[in-house]
């Protein structure tokens, strides 16, 4: 799984540990430990992705002459 | 002479008028090249009658050719002719029988030169294509959820606008970063090149590239060599959204993905918001019953590994050492039960034994003890002399008695002394 820190996860990196959260809890092999674990990680990191589609606001930037030299 | 002359003249055939022209139109429409061929020439002395058809002249520095747009053509055309304007036209050449003049059915127009643009059009596709720059084995896909989004176009134009609104509307994510470059005309080629460069460098997830639509000539900036490499060349996916839904550019053969418009770009390149919500709301509840079902599982588990260990336990020894230990108990206490009884009966037969030999209850029965003064029971008349005082002793009191008389039994019955 992704290491990073949730709260500086973008949208796909946060999707993906997610699906692979869900993808772990699917397989059996889990301890109920590790499964809780898992199901805590997955709700926070599924309130991540929330609170970017909540929050979104499209930025815009126009590069410069300069920056296209 | 003369007959000979008159004969041969009479051996010619005699047509009417309306049979020539027929025949004419007959050889005409018969001849491929006239039936489907493109005239080029300037406009001139175009009328437009309230019929809807409409007239003109074609004509170069030598010739002139009448033409006409019947008004059910006139609604497809791609270019409306104007008076002095140099264009080529596409029809078939026919016979206007009533006027006995030929003239081109015009269906299409378009500005002159676009024929020869369109041909080298052609030729560079066969070139690049031969070349692999279109092979689908280039296309990079393009990513699910894009970060920062490289946009290259005017920025004044529509198709900005509609990108911006799009990307506002479905994915309000991400970061644009605007390349602005003309998008028409000389100046554009280099121009789009510099900011498609300057994107590389930034490295945006993905790049839309487009204008609105305008006429071939308009577009033709994303047929340029340079700029179709440079866009083949990327190495950040691409999408094409040039002109509209018809027109098609090497730059769409070269991008990665072609969107009919640059809206449909700004489409293609992104999920929708709401459709993304919804995907996490069915991740939240699947994450949700996939630890419920992950609980009831261990719970499940915990409760057959309980069944199976409860003989086992400890606890469950000592409830059985207790049984046992009831079991004991009761049986010590039937047995002393019994034993009591036992000696009970026993105690009360002595009991009863012991009354029987009580003197007090052989007083009652009429016997009495007799005592010396000094309490000494007489036993034998040996003890006591005549006239002396003894007791009785009854079984309700004492009486003192006066001996009268002895007897021995052993010297007779009866012996007075």
């Amino acid at each position: 799984m992704n290491d990073k820190a949730i709260e500086e996860m973008n949208y796909e990196e946060a999707i993906q540990a997610l699906e692979n959260i869900i993808t772990q809890l699917e397989n059996d092999n889990q301890t109920l430990d590790d499964s809780l674990a898992l199901y805590e990680q997955g709700q926070k990191i599924a309130q991540r992705c929330a609170a970017l589609l909540k929050n979104a606001e499209l930025r815009i930037r126009t590069l410069t002459e300069t920056e296209s030299d | 002479m003369a007959q000979f002359n008159l004969f041969s003249d009479f051996e010619a055939p005699i047509l009417s008028v309306t049979q020539l022209n027929f025949y004419l139109r007959q050889l005409m429409e018969s001849d491929d090249l006239l039936q489907r061929v493109w005239i080029k020439g300037e406009v001139s002395n175009l009328s437009t009658p309230r019929s809807g058809h409409i007239y003109f002249t074609l004509k170069d520095a030598e010739a002139s050719l009448q033409c006409v747009i019947w008004k059910s053509n006139t609604a497809r055309l791609q270019q409306i002719p104007r008076e002095g304007m140099a264009i080529e036209a596409r029809g078939y050449i026919s016979v206007y029988e009533r006027g006995g003049n030929y003239q081109l059915y015009v269906d299409n127009i378009r500005v002159a030169g676009e024929g020869e643009l369109f041909q080298e059009f052609l030729a560079l596709k066969a070139k690049l294509e031969a070349e692999g720059l279109f092979d689908a084995e280039r296309k990079l896909p393009l990513p699910p959820y894009p970060h920062t989004i490289g946009i290259v176009t005017s920025a004044t134009g529509a198709a900005y606008q509609d990108m911006i609104n799009t990307l506002k509307n479905r994915y309000p994510l991400a970061q644009v970063l605007l390349s602005p470059a003309a998008v028409q005309g000389d100046k554009a080629p280099p121009q789009i090149i510099k900011a498609l460069q300057a994107l590389y460098a930034l490295k945006p997830d993905v790049i839309l590239i487009g204008r609105g639509g305008g006429s071939l000539e308009d577009l033709w900036c994303f047929n340029n060599e340079s700029v179709v490499r440079a866009i083949a060349a990327s190495p950040i996916p691409i999408i094409s959204g040039v002109g509209h839904e018809t027109d098609f550019t090497l730059s769409d053969f070269a991008a990665d993905v072609r969107a009919p418009t640059p809206t449909g770009a700004a489409v293609l390149a992104t999920p929708h918001i709401d459709e993304m919500g919804e995907q996490l709301v069915n991740y939240f509840s699947g994450l949700t019953s996939l630890i419920k079902q992950k609980i009831n599982q261990f719970r499940q588990e915990i409760n057959e590994l309980t069944a199976n260990l409860r003989p086992l336990s400890p606890l469950y020894k000592v409830a059985s050492e207790m049984q046992h230990l009831d079991h004991l108990e009761q049986r010590l206490y039937q047995l002393t039960a019994q034993q009591a009884a036992v000696q009970q009966s026993r105690l009360s037969a002595a009991m009863q034994h012991l009354n029987a030999l009580n003197p007090s209850n052989i007083l009652r029965r009429g016997y009495a003890i007799l005592q010396q003064p000094d309490g000494q029971t007489i036993t034998t008349v040996m003890q006591v002399e005549v006239d002396e005082a003894i007791q009785a002793v009854l079984h309700d009191g004492r009486l003192t008695l006066t001996v009268n008389k002895k007897n021995s039994k052993i010297e007779g019955d009866t012996r007075n002394e």
